[in-house]
């Protein structure tokens, strides 16, 4: 499971140890390898018949997580934002 | 925005072939996808070790502020097991779907291939929306929150799509933050994902 955390870290070293060359269409293979992956994803989900009964269902489920993270994540923002204006006043 | 809806339109377009059977069903089991996420993760971190440059730039970030990545990490944690004990999924399911931290397209693929399609698609929607919402809502953070809030939800996404919101509504001088935080956050959500998609 974790091998793909393998892949990423050969890449880190291959980037790092060719960072001196100009390699701009890496962005572009990015790109184009989640256009892919995505499109596989999309062909898993059409062919999964329970999912696609309950896509309304797993739409509204991601709005509520997409909102409690969300929620979450500014809150903490708030807290470190009231600490710094506090730490500069004093 | 725009990459936004092309992502989508890949996604749409595989779910309709899939609908109607286009392909057969078996292609599916030669797993070429995870082929494709390998060949996606090594180029994801040669980009990352590419730009040295970039990670040097930080330096001139007030030093409380370097603790904005940790702090939208942890938040978004607590907001996703608070809405966990209301669903049939586990905490550790939606924690997963929450490290993916608007990075929708990396973060859905990897729980695709852990846990299966229809958490993968939550996965999707969810990081799409919290992108939507980080676009339209913006304005109202900064007010409420304070000018480093449209950053945090922004997640993975403040050096790309939401960066040009982001310095329009907290200011220009956010505008390094903005990249340090997308670059630090980024570089978590593969962790992150493929750490709590093994915890069961």
């Amino acid at each position: 499971m974790f091998i793909v955390l393998l892949f990423m870290f050969a890449g880190i070293v291959t980037g790092y140890l060719l960072r001196k060359w100009k390699l701009a269409f890496v962005s572009r293979v990015i790109l184009t390898l989640i256009w892919l992956l995505l499109f596989l994803l999309g062909v898993e989900v059409g062919v999964n018949e329970n999912v696609v009964k309950n896509f309304a269902n797993l739409g509204f489920e991601a709005m509520l997580i997409a909102v409690f993270a969300t929620l979450g994540s500014i809150t903490g923002a708030w807290l470190l934002w009231l600490n710094i204006k506090k730490h500069n006043g004093q | 925005m725009k990459g936004s809806l092309i992502i989508l339109s890949f996604f749409a377009t595989g779910l309709l072939l899939g609908i109607y059977r286009v392909f057969p069903a078996s292609w599916l089991d030669y797993e070429y996808s995870f082929y494709v996420l390998a060949a996606l993760m090594f180029s994801v971190g040669f980009s990352l070790g590419h730009q040295p440059d970039t990670i040097r730039q930080f330096s001139k970030i007030h030093s409380r502020v370097l603790f904005l990545p940790l702090t939208t990490i942890l938040g978004t944690w607590l907001g996703v097991i608070v809405i966990s004990f209301f669903s049939k999924h586990s905490m550790t399911d939606y924690l997963a779907i929450g490290s993916g931290l608007g990075y929708y397209s990396l973060s859905s693929i990897l729980i695709t291939e852990y846990k299966g399609a229809e958490l993968g698609t939550i996965a999707l929607l969810a990081n799409i929306f919290r992108e939507i919402i980080t676009l339209v809502l913006a304005p109202l953070m900064a007010r409420y929150f304070g000018k480093l809030a449209p950053i945090a939800a922004g997640g993975a996404t403040t050096m790309d799509t939401t960066f040009p919101i982001i310095i329009k509504t907290s200011g220009k001088e956010y505008s390094i933050v903005s990249v340090y935080h997308g670059f630090v956050t980024d570089f978590t959500v593969p962790f992150f994902v493929t750490l709590w998609c093994g915890l069961k």
